[in-house]
């Protein structure tokens, strides 16, 4: 191994300071910041998102608070999908690793973050998942992590197999890891999906092109790190995920 | 604001491996004074329950106070109560089914003069085909006048007002979800 490769990297995060006082007000986020509930490359919306135009609501109490739920749900080795059974689970083994920020840079320590995917052969271990891959009797594929003081969950997992689905003709998913973030407060609530770099699938999946701005979509992909890779263990990829900082919110809506 | 959020994505059909939990459906442990079900059904836009959809609310408790993680505010001191409930099933029919207290009246903020909202519970709809959250608020029918002053409900016309009112039964409270048609429910921009 080269020099180089033993460096840590340059681009080092810069570590803030914890988290302050409970924020009272949040940024908005700006149009397009997530797709739009209505998108035509993705049939299920259509019949799923209001017809009404949203209504703007003040951030008060109930939208700045959030819920302590880690006590509730976590349980010992939940950040490691490939220990839950007598035997390992079939496929790649790998970490997701990264840190949830907000968007002025502040570790969220203590944040819950859940995990869900397929197996390596692309199936859910779900009773609706009906496409003939082979479900794996060692693999569940749902974790739990609660973020440390600076923000980092840690997962062990099996890299997750593409899958067909009916949206259209030859319809593929890019290989994914769902994600779920509590953040600290009602209004930083999040969904989402991991993806893997340079997955051929991209180009040709409505969920994933739904984020119009290609560089909002960079922000949904992981990035493969030779750093955090176990030597004769597993291949790490980092995944860095930011929720709705604290900032002064217009009194009325946008424009 | 030096970073950009996360883009949202769907949750999927398939959530019911890895998001609910035991307890998931009780914001209140069984037997707390004054508890009751908050039941309801959640249609598509052609009048379809949606069986695969994920539901959480978070609420303040009968003194409108908080189990928030970070203290805020004067923390509940209601036993157990979590003010959170996630429902959602592998085999979901449409229909969701959590275990609540009616929360307290709550303060605004300066800029809303000396307004209270009336007691409310936030709502967060989740599903496959919604590629990022909806959020909605249950007011109950039975608060006239504190629905009357609340300033949030103050911003809804007057005729869609009723989609956010629980109507009571004999086991507590139906909230009914219409993602569409002449019913829709009121969706919030938060």
């Amino acid at each position: 191994m080269t020099e180089e490769l033993q460096a840590e990297p340059a681009e080092e995060r810069q570590i803030y300071d914890p988290i302050g006082p409970t924020p009272t007000s949040y940024k908005r986020e700006p149009e397009g910041a997530h797709p739009p509930l209505d998108f035509e490359g993705y049939k299920s919306t259509a019949l799923r998102h209001p017809k009404q135009p949203l209504i703007y609501l003040p951030q008060m109490i109930t939208e700045i608070t959030g819920p302590q739920l880690a006590p509730v749900v976590m349980g010992a080795g939940d950040n490691d999908l490939t220990t839950q059974h007598e035997g390992e689970p079939i496929g790649e083994r790998i970490t997701v690793s990264g840190r949830v920020f907000d968007t002025e840079g502040k570790p969220l320590r203590g944040t819950l973050v859940e995990i869900w995917q397929a197996n390596a052969a692309g199936r859910y271990k779900h009773r609706w998942d009906r496409w003939p891959a082979p479900l794996d009797p060692n693999f569940s594929g749902a974790g739990r992590c609660v973020t440390d003081d600076e923000g980092r969950y840690q997962f062990t997992t099996i890299k997750p197999g593409p899958y067909p689905w009916g949206n259209h003709y030859n319809a593929w998913r890019p290989a994914h890891i769902h994600f779920s973030l509590m953040g600290r407060a009602f209004i930083q609530r999040l969904v989402t999906q991991m993806y893997f770099p340079g997955d051929p699938f991209f180009p040709y999946d409505p969920i994933f092109n739904s984020v119009r701005d290609p560089k909002a979509r960079e922000r949904m992909i992981s990035s493969f790190s030779i750093h955090e890779t176990v030597p004769n263990w597993a291949a790490a990829y980092e995944f860095d995920i930011y929720l709705r900082g604290p900032g002064a919110t217009p009194f009325e809506e946008a424009h | 604001m030096i970073f950009e959020t996360t883009p949202s994505q769907t949750v999927g059909p398939y959530f019911a491996i890895g998001l609910p939990f035991d307890v998931g459906p009780f914001a209140v442990p069984e037997g707390t004074p004054g508890a009751f079900h908050l039941t309801g059904t959640i249609y598509d836009g052609a009048g379809i329950p949606i069986p695969d959809f994920l539901l959480e609310t978070w609420q303040a408790d009968p003194d409108g106070r908080f189990a928030d993680m970070y203290g805020y505010g004067e923390a509940s001191e209601l036993p157990g109560f979590r003010g959170f409930a996630r429902y959602g099933l592998e085999d979901g029919d449409g229909t969701f089914d959590i275990v609540t207290v009616k929360p307290g009246r709550l303060p605004v903020p300066p800029t809303f003069g000396d307004a209270a909202q009336a007691p409310h519970i936030d709502v967060s709809v989740f599903a496959r085909g919604m590629l990022h959250r909806t959020v909605t608020r249950v007011y109950f029918a039975d608060e006239t006048e504190a629905n009357a002053a609340d300033p949030v409900l103050a911003r809804v016309p007057v005729e869609r007002r009723p989609t956010l009112l629980a109507e009571p039964y004999a086991g507590g409270y139906r909230f009914d979800i219409r993602f569409q048609g002449p019913n829709e429910t009121v969706f919030f921009d938060v």
